[in-house]
């Protein structure tokens, strides 16, 4: 019985302190994402919270919970308020299996890709939820956008997976990295390096990953479903305080889930860009968090330079595109290591 | 095991309640709410079972897409249950002495059953059942495979008959013959002579 | 040796050819622009007939296992296979002039149908409960399909949305009862459940799982009581459509009814064979009592089908190999009815408009001679007139009843096809003594054929009976 529960306690803090870590880096991330796009507009973005503005996202975060919940009279009281509880903790459970380190995850689960395939496609339902009990013209069509939208980037997303399952042999988050430990690089004689990482030989599959999960998040060119020009705030549009708030963080983790998720899988989690001595000396947190960083300044850069996509746009990307491209990719990566004998064991 | 009970009755519990709510339930985004979380209870206990993958897997088709495209339909139709149910108890005498018979079925075959000696699938191991699953999906099971695969197939030509219509008179964007419109034939350069117009 | 060889695959070589063209096809009436739905369909027939050759050409004496039992090719697959095959190719080839006149031709449909003839090859050949449940519903979802193919009507629509739901509830109570037969076995393959009821006799589990699968597959066959869609399914799909429910998939349906009961299930004959014996009697007098008020001839072809499969039943209940041989012989011979008289409602256009009341026959005689003559003699043939090929369907199966000792069956069987008669004896007198309607327009060419073919086959069974009679034998001891 008290193995049980000292397991239990471990698990608790454990998450506790991810969650706390987790949720501290991204409201320095919402601050990094505002003063990037600050910053190719030639404005100053927040600067007044704090010493250069890095408080910003704190200021934010009180104002909102200080803030009165409003809920509209026509609204679906239950499902409104259950829409952003949904959306938040979709998005901060998917990090239980992310493997940040060595080791460092808090449940090493057999199928940890799938967990989070599982999961990013959950967060569809917050949106959907909350678009409908709204009870509102425009959340509603912006949960519609969404739906729609999701399922079908989901799909290149699914295809893209499996062909770094393909490479990898195993649907495990940690042994997904441990693969990339070898590949092109040290075919050719080098020490394990960022050659070996799969973005070099699934190159267009790690350019469509990069491209769905932007439009799976949501993220411009893809937020349809908030198009300020067309849906006012789409499905945000009656929340306020609180509920707001929990939108916005499920929204922003998320997009964190994503850029973990290509950290992950192409670009070699945790491991250091060339195994020699002064880089192998960075512990691997370190080096996860760069590259996440790294990803997540394509994202903001992206929202700064690229004009929103119009919807049949979008669709035809999704399903004439990509569909195509990473369907054939699956079957010339099944081919190629069918044929050179270099299928994972 | 402690756990794994509790957990067992936890999610079977869930998993009836949601499915009792899903067909009591008066409006029917809530019905298809509850649906959901019934898919979830029985993932869970797939999980338990140590088929992780095929938890997995409901999550991701079930919940993630067919639910999804449910949601979606239900919430447009504006479907009105009440309405439907105004017939229910008509029928409920009838629906009543079906479920009661298929129930005593149940419980009488529960009493008999026992599990056929050594002839079920040998337990799986937990560890390594995707690539159990795997290794058999493609050999042994291949027929019922390909053949579930043209069945989707099939839906897939179904659904494109009965709805897709081709209209005519829209112009539709076709981005190959964008991007193939350069200069030489989008415009035509013209000397204009001064004060002639053209 | 490649997996192939290992799982057998070359067995099911003529399935996998006929998905393969249907892909083909599919891919070509989406890119060639050119082709015509016509084209489509004439390469479906095409490859229909080949694949049936196939089966032939490749048919060795004995029985072959594919991928683990879960295919067997034996002699009566190969038969019912041909028959399905051939069912499908003729309706398609006579629904091309209904289907353009009515602008219901599209490319999908010939593909539709090839697909849901895969789906009847795999039903035939269903050596395990896992793929008859996934041949099946290869089989039915393109019907679902088709039915409604004509979407504006709201008709057809609701046929096809009646026939899916109905067909959606069928699908899973066969699936609890397999769950069931699976559950208290131990097996999903034939051989094995055949072995383990050997060893443990019909417990409750599985007579309960048997009951449920026997109504899945009445369902399928349109045995009473679960033949409420056929009705309505059949009046408001299009003609071409019915003409295609009414002969393949009912080939295919029965094939697997009698696969399943005297295959894994032959040791517990007792226990199925009072069910059968019940959806025989009550499909033979419904469909005889419930024909006579019908007004529209699509209607009444349904209720004369539902009929038609009590009569067949009669075979199966026996449960000997005279019995199959009965009713084997029987849907040979439907088949070859059904298609002719299915090409003469075909025929029945007037103005340019198709009309599908018996009314409309009325002193056909006096306009069409042919066509009277034609659909008089298949009636005939239906009512079970000796010496028409109906008489001696009937005859065959009676006659195995009999001597597995099923009396009352027989004679229940006979009373309900002297009733039967009525209502085919009725099409006859309005066709040949009742005021001359308007005149039909002339019928197509391929109808023409189809209905005189099919009059040559119903006159002259007698001729080449033996022949036929001694397939049938052979494929029904194949069975055994």
């Amino acid at each position: 019985m008290a193995e049980i529960f000292f397991t239990l306690a471990l698990i608790v803090l454990e998450s506790l302190g991810l969650l706390v870590a987790l949720l501290i880096s991204v409201s320095f991330l919402i601050y990094f994402d505002r003063k990037v796009w600050a910053a190719v507009m030639m404005r100053r973005g927040p600067n007044v919270v704090g010493p250069w503005g890095v408080l910003q996202s704190f200021a934010d975060l009180l104002k909102f919970v200080f803030k009165e919940v409003i809920i509209p009279d026509g609204a679906n009281k239950v499902v409104f308020v259950i829409a952003p509880i949904v959306t938040s903790l979709l998005a901060l459970s998917a990090w239980s299996v992310m493997p940040i380190s060595e080791g460092w995850s808090i449940s090493n689960i057999n199928v940890g890709v799938l967990f989070l395939f599982a999961i990013s496609s959950l967060m569809v339902y917050g949106i959907i939820m909350g678009g409908w009990a709204s009870n509102s013209k425009y959340p509603f069509l912006s949960a519609l956008r969404s739906a729609a939208q999701m399922v079908s980037y989901e799909v290149s997303i699914g295809f893209v997976i499996i062909t770094v399952l393909l490479c990898a042999g195993s649907l495990n988050l940690t042994d997904i990295v441990h693969a990339q430990n070898h590949g092109l690089g040290t075919k050719l004689g080098l020490p394990p390096s960022f050659l070996d990482w799969y973005w070099l030989p699934l190159f267009p599959m790690f350019i469509i990953f990069f491209i769905s999960a932007l439009a799976e998040t949501n993220r411009p060119p893809f937020d349809l479903v908030e198009a300020e020009s067309e849906l006012v705030a789409g499905f945000m549009v009656e929340y306020s305080s609180t509920p707001y708030l929990l939108f916005m963080l499920g929204e922003y983790v998320a997009i964190t889930t994503m850029c973990a998720l290509t950290t992950t899988l192409f670009l070699g989690g945790w491991s250091p860009i060339i195994a020699i001595a002064p880089f192998t000396w960075v512990p691997g947190v370190i080096w996860f968090l760069i590259k996440v960083v790294l990803v997540f300044f394509m994202f903001a850069m992206v929202k700064t330079i690229v004009p929103r996509y119009r919807y049949d746009q979008l669709m035809r990307l999704g399903w004439k595109v990509f569909l195509p491209i990473s369907l054939a990719w699956v079957v010339i990566t099944a081919g190629v290591l069918v044929s050179m004998g270099w299928l994972p064991s | 095991m402690i756990a794994t009970t509790f957990f067992f009755y936890l999610f079977s519990l869930f998993a009836i309640a949601s499915a009792v709510l899903v067909i009591t339930m008066k409006n029917p985004v809530h019905s298809v709410l509850f649906l959901i979380l019934c898919f979830f209870n029985a993932a869970g206990l797939f999980v338990l079972t140590g088929a992780e993958f095929l938890a997995m897997i409901l999550v991701v088709v079930y919940v993630g897409a067919v639910a999804v495209l449910f949601l979606f339909v239900v919430m447009m139709l504006d479907v009105d249950f009440t309405e439907l149910r105004s017939g229910m108890l008509n029928y409920l005498p009838v629906g009543g002495v079906i479920g009661m018979i298929l129930l005593a079925e149940l419980v009488l075959l529960f009493s008999t059953w026992a599990a056929p000696a050594g002839d079920v699938a040998a337990s799986v191991e937990a560890a390594q059942n995707t690539r159990a699953l795997g290794l058999v999906l493609y050999t042994k099971y291949v027929f019922f495979f390909q053949t579930a695969g043209l069945i989707l197939l099939v839906a897939m030509i179904g659904a494109i008959v009965l709805t897709l219509r081709h209209r005519t008179g829209i112009k539709r964007q076709d981005v190959n013959t964008q991007v193939a419109r350069g200069p030489a034939t989008a415009m035509e350069i013209k000397k204009v002579e001064s004060g002639q117009g053209i | 040796m490649s997996i192939f060889q290992q799982l057998g695959a070359a067995a099911a070589l003529p399935e996998i050819l006929l998905a393969i063209m249907a892909m083909v096809l599919l891919l070509e009436g989406v890119f060639v622009t050119a082709h015509t739905p016509n084209t489509i369909r004439w390469g479906a027939i095409a490859s229909m007939v080949a694949v049936a050759g196939l089966v032939i050409w490749k048919s060795g004496s004995g029985s072959v296992e594919a991928f683990g039992g879960a295919f067997v090719a034996d002699g009566f697959a190969r038969l019912m296979k041909v028959l399905a095959l051939l069912g499908g190719a003729v309706t398609l080839a006579m629904s091309g002039k209904y289907l353009a006149r009515t602008r219901m031709d599209s490319e999908e449909y010939p593909v539709l149908i090839m697909l849901a003839s895969v789906g009847m090859m795999v039903m035939i050949s269903a050596g395990d409960l896992i793929s008859l449940y996934v041949g099946l519903e290869l089989q039915s979802l393109p019907l679902y399909v088709i039915a409604a193919i004509n979407r504006d009507n709201a008709k057809s629509s609701e046929a096809g949305l009646k026939y899916f739901v109905l067909g959606a509830l069928s699908s899973g109570m066969l699936l609890y009862g397999a769950s069931l037969v699976y559950g208290f076995t131990g097996h999903t393959d034939f051989a094995g459940i055949s072995a383990a009821l050997a060893k443990t006799g019909a417990t409750p589990g599985v007579v309960f799982g048997l009951v449920f699968i026997i109504t899945g597959l009445a369902f399928k066959v349109s045995a009473v009581p679960f033949h409420m869609w056929t009705p309505d399914v059949y009046e408001g799909a299009p003609t071409p459509v019915t003409a295609f429910f009414a002969a393949a998939p009912k080939i295919a349906a029965i094939a697997l009814f009698a696969r399943v009961m005297v295959g894994p299930f032959a040791g517990v004959t007792h226990s199925w064979q009072q069910v059968v014996i019940f959806i025989s009697i009550a499909s033979m007098a419904f469909g005889a009592v419930a024909a006579i008020g019908q007004s529209n001839i699509k209607r009444l072809m349904a209720y004369s089908s539902i009929a038609n499969m009590g009569f067949a039943l009669v075979g199966l209940a026996a449960g000997t190999v005279e019995g199959v041989e009965g009713l084997i012989v029987y849907m040979l011979i439907y088949l070859a009815t059904t298609l002719g008289t299915f090409a003469c409602i075909m025929a029945m256009r007037r103005k340019g408009i198709y009309v599908e009341q018996i009314s409309d026959l009325a002193g056909l005689s006096r306009n069409d001679k042919g066509l009277a003559f034609v659909l008089a003699m298949l009636m005939f043939s239906m009512a079970g007139i000796p010496p028409l090929a109906g008489f001696f369907g009937k005859l065959f199966v009676f006659l195995a009843a009999v001597k597995a000792g099923l009396y009352v069956l027989a004679v229940l069987g006979v009373v309900a096809s002297v009733i039967g008669a009525y209502y085919y004896l009725r099409i006859v007198k309005l066709i040949y003594f009742d005021e001359a309607a308007e005149k039909f327009d002339g019928a197509d060419m391929e109808l023409a054929i189809v209905a005189y073919a099919s009059l040559a086959f119903v006159l002259g069974f007698i001729v080449f009976a033996q022949p036929l009679v001694n397939l049938a034998s052979a494929a029904a001891k194949s069975l055994f």
